[in-house]
């Protein structure tokens, strides 16, 4: 068991997470991956923008395998993703994932969403997940609604919910697939602090966003999508105060004007 | 004089057979009904064809007819030495899997699709997000289409009496044969099936206030 943890710290110094490439995708007749090469590194934080129906939210799904793809690779720490079955659960325990619509499970309370995970398939002690789960919902700031149903609580505590239920996992990985979208305006920080918390406690985060707040405070690397293309990546600074590509130059001047 | 007092051993007995063979193949059913409807939403193409094919044949094959398969049919082919209860029970059960099923199934496509994909990318493995995430969600919906089921089971159980299984309807062919008045022994009946389905009813009128406060 020593050995292999070690050649995983091995693997670990070398870095590279998450890699695609050459990813194609059709939804019909719509090409919605084009060509998509992107390697994220341990602790790096991307964030993917774009204009809607760029391809950015079925990028992040095709990371843990919940979109296939039509041709390319997509490897998480150094293992292609496998075929549907044990094998992929496997991995995909290990690679949390954050909706735009919460997704908490609705027949069951807070607590039981975040043990859940750690019950069933880590199959850990009740207790211990249990004292896992308060901690995380601590960490978040939603403590104290444990014992309510999701639908008791606002936006923004089911998205911070939401984030607990996957950090219980020990994720590798985090993806957030347009974690705010779906909030209301005044809710949105409360989501984006937590975020931001773990961004800064070194997390790998693949973070599909229209907050361009985020992206400048948080990010490592902005990843800008069009038409299913990576048209550009740079880092925040360098990408908002002068973008290369005209597709971005546009797409900025038209989302920072108000 | 009475049909009911004069014969009240066998009508009892007669009522008994009925909520047995309910029961039973009501069970039967349920527990048939919940696992092929899994098979029809699975990833795994030849579950979903067998899935397809059991609920094609047992849903469009008349039940008189299925009796006369168990009954003439499965006793040659497969397993000889069945009782006559057996035959029926099986008959009944694999009939009422198919509604089964399809109200299973139509209760899962209720349950928002982000459930099932919240599930899958925590890791669990498909019959996982299916029994700890998916049926409990869709037990709701699918609580009022399965009381017409079982009802409609009830009633269907009055074929087995056709062929010599001891249930209430079979009570009314040997009386109307020693040559009591027909009316008043369909009357019985219909009340003896009156109790049954009403409790059916009841207990799932009952089942659907509790799911609907506890979520």
């Amino acid at each position: 068991m020593t050995e292999v943890s070690v050649a995983e710290e091995d693997k670990a110094a070398t870095g590279e997470l998450v890699v695609l490439k050459s990813v194609n995708k059709h939804f019909g007749a719509l090409h919605v991956l084009q060509d998509i090469d992107l390697t994220i590194a341990r602790g790096e934080v991307v964030v993917v923008i774009g204009p809607s129906g760029s391809g950015k939210s079925t990028l992040c799904r095709t990371v843990n395998r919940l979109e296939t793809i039509d041709s390319g690779t997509i490897s998480i720490d150094g293992r292609p993703l496998p075929q549907e079955g044990k094998e992929l659960a496997r991995l995909r325990a290990d690679v949390g994932m954050v909706f735009q619509s919460f997704n908490l499970f609705a027949h069951k309370t807070v607590l039981e969403n975040v043990m859940l995970g750690q019950v069933k398939v880590r199959k850990a002690d009740k207790k211990q997940a249990e004292d896992k789960a308060r901690a995380l919902l601590d960490r978040v700031g939603v403590g104290a609604q444990a014992d309510k149903y999701p639908a008791q609580l606002s936006g923004g505590q089911q998205q911070r919910v939401a984030i607990a239920r996957a950090l219980a996992m020990d994720p590798k990985v985090m993806l957030f697939d347009e974690p705010t979208s779906a909030l209301d305006p005044e809710m949105i920080n409360e989501v984006l602090e937590v975020m931001q918390q773990l961004a800064r406690d070194g997390m790998t985060m693949i973070v599909v966003t229209h907050e361009m707040g985020f992206a400048r405070s948080a990010a490592n690397r902005v990843v800008f999508m069009a038409d299913g293309r990576i048209v550009e990546q740079a880092a925040p600074d360098q990408f908002f105060s002068s973008p290369r590509s005209d597709r971005a130059k546009d797409f900025l001047s038209k989302i920072l004007h108000h | 004089m009475n049909v009911l007092l004069d014969h009240f051993a066998d009508f009892r007995e007669g009522f008994v057979g009925t909520v047995l063979l309910t029961l039973a193949s009501g069970l039967l059913a349920m527990v048939l009904g919940v696992v092929i409807a899994g098979f029809r939403v699975s990833p795994v193409p030849p579950l979903r064809a067998f899935g397809t094919a059991w609920v094609t044949l047992f849903r469009n094959t008349p039940l008189t007819l299925l009796f006369l398969i168990a009954w003439f049919v499965v006793p040659v082919i497969f397993a000889p030495g069945m009782s006559p209860w057996t035959k029926a029970l099986l008959a009944l059960s694999f009939y009422t899997s198919a509604f089964v099923c399809e109200a299973v199934r139509s209760g899962i496509t209720t349950v928002p699709l982000g459930q099932a994909e919240a599930a899958r990318s925590l890791g669990m493995t498909f019959s996982q997000t299916l029994r700890l995430i998916v049926l409990p969600q869709a037990t709701r919906t699918v609580v009022a289409p399965l009381s017409s089921i079982f009802i409609a089971l009830t009633k269907n159980s009055a074929i087995a009496g056709a062929f010599s299984v001891t249930e209430l309807f079979g009570w009314q062919k040997t009386l109307s044969d020693q040559g009591y008045a027909i009316a008043w022994i369909f009357l019985w009946v219909a009340l003896g099936y009156l109790v049954i389905t009403f409790s059916i009813s009841g207990l799932f009128q009952l089942l659907e206030r509790r799911l609907g406060v506890a979520r």
